[in-house]
């Protein structure tokens, strides 16, 4: 009996325990800090862009249009590496080119604000079409009633079609978030310290992969079941004064 | 002489190649309730969104108390407003009434009624919600104040809507089609608080079909088709000796 208890243990230790032991803390979970930051970093950055070509694709301006409809057009038509590795070495090379005009000494961009810029650039483009849609639903009359009373642009946006829009554009903004936390593993590529990059360091040094991953990948499920937690709020808090069927 | 609230001289609204107004002239006098009949396509809403500029006349001009509505043109046959300020200051003295309501449905009934007063006219909170409780009561909707509009019937989201515009203290009330979306037992609420405000001398423009408001509760009635005025006049006599033809055939459908 305790011979076989021996032997169990030292199989866990030696499939999960004893391979974490040491790495889980300082790789994975700092990892996963970085991921979130980062998520929540790109989320922000998308929801600004997205908010902005939203407005331009529904103003009366061709020039507005047209520089969100090429936004949107070039980011869906080209896969996030490749733009992360432009945005990444481009951007590098752009900051210092200027940098050099105004006499500045090198920046160098860490890999975290060129990841979340890359990440916010990508989903900003699908919160954009998300963002349009919200705003498409709102009731072209109570719009209307907001100018009829003498509210300026700025207040019938801010105090009518936003707070109607959320509700709509909800469900989509859910699924572009729940997609933007696992398209944070790209940055990897470029030498962000995440989740999944010391994943594949500490797998790599311990000869254990499987394991790592694994772990990483129940970690991104919590992450989004979370993030589900906090959308079903949303919905609710944006939804008041609507009738469920 | 009665100060003139509305006058409205030689009004054109094109919609690309569609005409709709072609040169309507329309004075309207403090006190005045005047309905404007027509059947449908004949441009009576469009009017009267012409005159809080919803849609900006392609030519024509509009006084609200005497003053101009500034208008330039954009580009050969498109005008816009010259003074969004002036725009937005003469839309808070012109309440409109809509025939699908357009309260707002994330607020309630007591928030739709003040957000305007607040937000557009600036008044305080606490002076708002004194307007705001004094309008709810005169449209018989005080108890209904804290309900959402998708919690209320037809007709109660209209008295509310009714409320949102009084609460502004309009100097004139626009009503498109006020009870044309109603069930018809619905009707006859909304007519009612109507009357009210006829009563206490509020000057009105309100666009129906339902002649008998048009013929007791009006001081004039004015009959549109196709873009122009057909008939124009004090409801005793257009309804008793109506001049035009169209405005026979009109009645003739609609009284049956």
């Amino acid at each position: 009996m305790t011979e076989l208890a021996a032997v169990l243990d030292r199989i866990l230790i030696k499939t999960l325990g004893g391979v974490l032991d040491g790495y889980l803390y300082p790789f994975i979970l700092k990892g996963m800090v970085v991921t979130v930051e980062l998520a929540l970093a790109s989320l922000a950055i998308a929801i600004v862009l997205g908010m902005i070509g939203a407005v331009a694709k529904l103003s009366n301006s061709r020039i507005a249009k047209a520089v969100a409809g090429t936004y949107t057009t070039l980011i869906r038509g080209v896969p996030g590496i490749v733009l992360m590795f432009i945005i990444f070495f481009g951007g590098q090379l752009l900051v210092n080119n200027i940098g050099d005009l105004l006499g500045w000494d090198y920046i160098e961009i860490s890999e975290f604000i060129a990841g979340s810029a890359t990440l916010g650039f990508i989903f900003g483009a699908y919160m954009t079409e998300s963002f349009r849609g919200g705003i498409l639903a709102v009731p072209r009359g109570e719009i209307e009633a907001g100018y009829t009373f003498g509210m300026t642009a700025a207040q019938v946006f801010f105090r009518i079609t936003l707070p109607q829009m959320v509700r709509h554009a909800l469900p989509s903004f859910g699924n572009n978030w729940l997609v933007l936390t696992k398209e944070t593993a790209l940055v990897s590529v470029i030498g962000l310290q995440d989740m999944v990059f010391n994943a594949s360091q500490a797998g790599g040094t311990t000869r254990q992969p499987f394991t790592f991953f694994f772990v990483v990948a129940v970690l991104y499920l919590i992450i989004t079941a979370v993030s589900k937690v906090g959308l079903r709020w949303a919905d609710r808090r944006y939804s008041v004064g609507v009738r469920r069927a | 002489m009665a100060e003139s609230a509305i006058v409205v001289e030689d009004l054109h609204k094109s919609f690309g190649a569609l005409q709709v107004l072609k040169g309507i002239s329309l004075q309207a006098n403090e006190q005045d309730v005047v309905s404007i009949l027509g059947s449908s396509g004949s441009g009576k809403s469009t009017l009267l969104r012409c005159i809080n500029l919803l849609e900006t006349p392609t030519s024509g001009k509009v006084f609200v108390h005497g003053e101009l509505i500034k208008m330039r043109e954009k580009r050969p046959g498109e005008r816009v407003p010259e003074d969004q300020k002036q725009v937005d200051r003469i839309r808070s003295k012109l309440a409109m009434v809509f025939q699908q309501f357009n309260l707002w449905s994330h607020m309630t009934v007591l928030q739709n009624v003040t957000e305007a007063p607040i937000h557009v006219l600036k008044i305080p909170k606490k002076q708002a919600l004194e307007r705001a409780e004094a309008v709810l009561h005169k449209v018989g909707l005080y108890d209904r104040k804290d309900y959402y509009p998708a919690h209320l019937s037809g007709g109660q989201q209209q008295r509310a809507a009714i409320a949102r515009g009084l609460a502004m203290e309009p100097e004139v009330i626009l009503f498109d089609e006020p009870t044309s979306a109603l069930d018809p037992e619905l009707v006859g609420e909304v007519l009612r608080v109507m009357r009210t405000l006829a009563d206490e001398g509020r000057t009105m423009l309100v666009v129906t079909h339902e002649m008998g408001f048009a013929r007791d509760v009006s001081s004039r009635v004015m009959f549109l088709h196709q873009g122009l005025v057909e008939e124009d006049g004090p409801p005793d006599q257009i309804f008793k000796q109506p001049k035009s033809e169209r405005f026979r055939q009109f009645l003739s459908g609609s009284l049956k």
